[in-house]
C-alpha cells in the first residue's frame, strides 16, 4: 500500500495538494453558521450534476418529446419521481443557500480588500446559475417553461436595432421550438455546468490564496505563531470539515422534507401550469416566475417601460459586482459598522424580501407603487455606499478573534 | 546576436500577427454563431394559413395560428368602429407611426377589410398573448373601460384594433400581419391574391 501510495506521490502532488488545501490550511478557528452555506453551496452542485446526469437518461431534447419524457421519467422510470424532484428542489436550495452566502459577504465584508477576486468569482457563479436555472425550467416544455421563456427571450427584443433579430437567434425559430429546446439542452448539461465548474474552482483558488474571512472582520495573519501560522486559526481539515457535516446533516434533513413531501414547494418551486403541456396560442392567466428571480421581476414590471425595465433589471445584478469598490468602511463587519450601515442592510434584506414576494403575485396599483419604492431602496444600498460608509462612526474591532 | 533588438519593428510585427489572427478567429466563429439562426425547416414552417370567417359573430374574436403564433381575427360591430375616435386621447400612438403599418389608412380596422381587425397576438412588450375584453365595463385594470385587449403578464393594454395605450410597458401598437380577403376567406401570411 504504502509503496502504491509513494509511486503515485512521486508522479501527482497527492500529500502536497492534501496539506496545502486540506490539513495544513489555516482557517478562523471562530466562526459562525454563516459560514456554513459555502460547504452546502458544493453539496447542492454535486447533488444537481448527478441527479441531472440521471435525468438525462430519460429525457428527450425535441419540442414533441421533452414534456412526454419527463412524465416518462416520473411515472414509469423507477424512483424518476424522486431524481427530478431531487434535481428541480436541488435547484431552489442552490438559489436558498447562495442567496444566504451572499447575504454573508454582505453582513461581514467578506468582499472587502483582498477578497475582491473571491467576490466577482462568486458573482460570476450566481449569474450562471441564473442562466442555468432558467434553461432549465424550459426543458419540460410545459405552460410555465414557455411563456416564462417567452417572457425571458423578449426581454432580448428590448435592445435597440438589434433586438428582433437576436430573439429569433436565441430562439432558432420564430417561436419556442425544439431547435430552441435542444440548444437550451446543450447549454444547460454540458456548456454552462462546464463554466459553473471551472468559476467554483477559482472562487476556491481565490480563497485559498488570500485566507477565508471571519465574522469579526480582522485579519488573522497578523498574530502569528513561531512556524507563521495565525494564532487564530485551526487547519480546514479536520476541523471545519467535521464541523461542516453536521450543518450538511441539518441541509440534508430540510431538502429531504422539500423533496419528499412538498416537491412542488406551494407552487414556488414548480408552477401549476407546469404540469400542461406547453400551448403557443395561450397564456397563463398569470405568469410568475420561480422564486428565485422574483426579486428582479417585480423590478421589470415597476418600469412602465420596455427597454427601461430590461435595463434596471440588468443593472440589478451588475451592481452587486461592483461592492467591493463601494464600500469604503475601515472596518470590514456590519459588527463594527456604525448605524447607517445597519439600518441600509436592513432596509436593503426587508425590499428584496418584498420585491421577492410582489414578483410572484399579480400587479395591482398598490404593489406597483410598492415594487418601485423597493426598487429604489435597493439601489439606494449600493449607490448612497460610498457616502454613508465613509461618513458614518465606526467603532473599533478587537485585535484577536 | 544583436544585443540591442529593433522594439518598434518587433512591436509592428507581434500586432500584424494579432491582426491576422484577429481575423481568422472571426472567420472561425461564423459558423457557430451562425448555426444558431432558424434551420431552413424552420423557415418553411411559415407557411399562409386560410381561415373562413362567416361565422364570426358581431363582437366575437377567433384566434388562429400562424408560425405557431396566435392571430386574432375579430369582427367589430358598426358601433364600436365609430366610437374608436373617443379613446384617442388614451393612446400612444393612435396612427401607428412608430411601427411598420402595412395597411396605413385603408380602415380604421387598421385590416384590409372595413369591419374585421387581423392582428398578431403577441404583446409588443414581452411575448405573451393578450386576452379580449370587449365589454364596456370598469376593470380592476382601466375603471372606463371601453373594450379592447389587456395583457394578464404585465398589465399592458390596447383599444379594440390593437392599439397600445399610454403608460403600459408596452411599446408600440400590435402588429398586423400580412393578410388578405376573399369572399368569406381570409388568408393569413400572404398578401397577394
Amino acid at each position: 500500500m504504502d509503496t502504491i501510495y509513494k509511486w503515485f506521490n512521486e508522479r501527482l502532488p497527492i500529500s502536497n495538494t492534501f496539506e496545502r488545501h486540506l490539513s495544513k490550511h489555516p482557517v478562523p478557528k471562530k466562526v459562525n453558521f454563516w459560514y456554513l452555506f459555502g460547504a452546502l453551496a458544493s453539496v447542492v452542485l454535486i447533488v444537481q450534476i448527478l441527479s441531472g446526469i440521471w435525468l438525462m437518461f430519460g429525457y428527450e431534447n425535441s419540442e414533441e418529446g421533452a414534456f412526454a419524457s419527463v412524465e416518462y421519467i416520473m411515472r414509469d422510470i423507477d424512483y424518476g419521481w424522486l431524481i427530478r424532484y431531487m434535481h428541480t428542489t436541488g435547484a431552489s436550495m442552490f438559489f436558498a443557500v447562495v442567496y444566504l452566502h451572499m447575504f454573508r459577504g454582505l453582513l461581514y465584508g467578506s468582499y472587502k480588500k483582498p477578497r475582491e477576486l473571491v467576490w466577482i468569482f462568486g458573482m460570476s457563479i450566481y449569474l450562471i446559475m441564473m442562466a442555468e436555472g432558467f434553461l432549465g425550467y424550459v426543458l419540460p416544455y410545459g405552460q410555465m417553461s414557455y411563456w416564462g421563456a417567452q417572457v425571458i427571450i423578449s426581454l432580448f427584443g428590448a435592445i435597440p436595432y438589434i433586438g428582433e433579430s437576436l430573439e429569433i437567434w436565441i430562439r432558432g425559430d420564430y417561436y419556442i421550438s425544439g431547435s430552441t429546446i435542444s440548444r437550451f439542452f446543450a447549454l444547460h448539461v454540458v456548456a454552462l455546468p462546464l463554466m459553473l465548474i471551472a468559476l467554483v474552482f477559482m472562487h476556491l483558488v481565490a480563497l485559498h490564496e488570500v485566507g477565508a474571512g471571519n465574522p469579526e472582520g480582522i485579519d488573522i495573519e497578523k498574530h502569528l505563531d513561531d512556524d507563521g501560522i495565525p494564532l487564530d486559526s485551526v487547519p480546514f481539515f479536520p476541523y471545519k470539515v467535521l464541523n461542516a457535516l453536521v450543518g450538511i446533516g441539518v441541509f440534508g434533513t430540510v431538502f429531504a422534507i422539500f423533496m419528499f413531501f412538498f416537491p412542488e414547494g406551494g407552487g414556488y418551486f414548480i408552477e401549476a401550469p407546469n404540469f400542461e403541456e406547453a400551448n403557443p396560442l395561450s397564456t397563463p392567466e398569470h405568469i410568475a416566475p420561480v422564486w428565485y428571480y422574483s426579486p428582479y421581476y417585480s423590478m421589470l414590471r415597476a418600469v412602465p417601460d420596455k427597454l427601461g425595465g430590461f435595463v434596471v433589471m440588468a443593472a440589478a445584478v451588475a451592481i452587486l459586482f461592483v461592492v467591493p469598490w463601494l464600500d469604503r468602511s475601515k472596518v470590514n463587519s456590519i459588527r463594527y459598522k456604525g448605524i447607517w450601515s445597519k439600518i441600509a442592510i436592513l432596509l436593503f434584506a426587508v425590499s428584496f424580501i418584498t420585491l421577492g414576494y410582489l414578483g410572484t403575485v399579480p400587479v395591482t396599483e398598490i404593489r406597483t407603487l410598492m415594487s418601485i419604492i423597493c426598487t429604489v431602496i435597493y439601489f439606494s444600498f449600493f449607490l448612497l455606499m460610498p457616502i454613508y460608509t465613509s461618513f458614518e462612526k465606526t467603532s473599533v474591532p478587537p485585535e484577536r478573534l | 546576436m544583436e544585443q540591442n533588438p529593433d522594439k518598434t519593428r518587433r512591436k509592428v510585427l507581434i500586432s500584424m500577427t494579432a491582426s491576422v489572427g484577429a481575423v481568422g478567429a472571426a472567420f472561425a466563429v461564423t459558423p457557430f454563431i451562425a448555426s444558431w439562426n432558424p434551420s431552413a425547416k424552420a423557415k418553411a414552417m411559415g407557411a399562409p394559413v386560410k381561415v373562413d370567417i362567416s361565422r364570426i359573430e358581431v363582437g366575437q374574436i377567433i384566434q388562429v395560428a400562424w408560425r405557431k403564433q396566435p392571430v386574432f381575427v375579430v369582427r367589430h360591430s358598426k358601433n364600436a368602429l365609430e366610437s374608436l375616435g373617443k379613446i384617442e386621447n388614451k393612446l400612444a400612438d393612435p396612427n401607428s407611426v412608430s411601427i411598420e403599418e402595412p395597411y396605413r389608412d385603408l380602415h380604421p380596422t387598421r385590416s384590409k377589410s372595413n369591419e374585421y381587425s387581423v392582428l398578431a397576438g403577441v404583446c409588443t412588450h414581452l411575448g405573451c398573448a393578450p386576452k379580449y375584453h370587449p365589454e364596456v365595463e370598469p376593470k380592476p385594470w382601466d375603471a372606463t373601460w371601453l373594450g379592447g385587449f389587456f395583457c394578464p403578464c404585465h398589465g399592458s393594454m390596447f383599444d379594440i384594433v390593437g392599439r397600445v395605450f399610454k403608460g403600459v410597458p408596452a411599446p408600440t401598437n400590435l402588429k398586423v400581419p400580412p393578410h388578405n380577403f376573399q369572399g368569406n376567406t381570409l388568408t393569413i401570411g400572404e398578401d397577394k391574391t
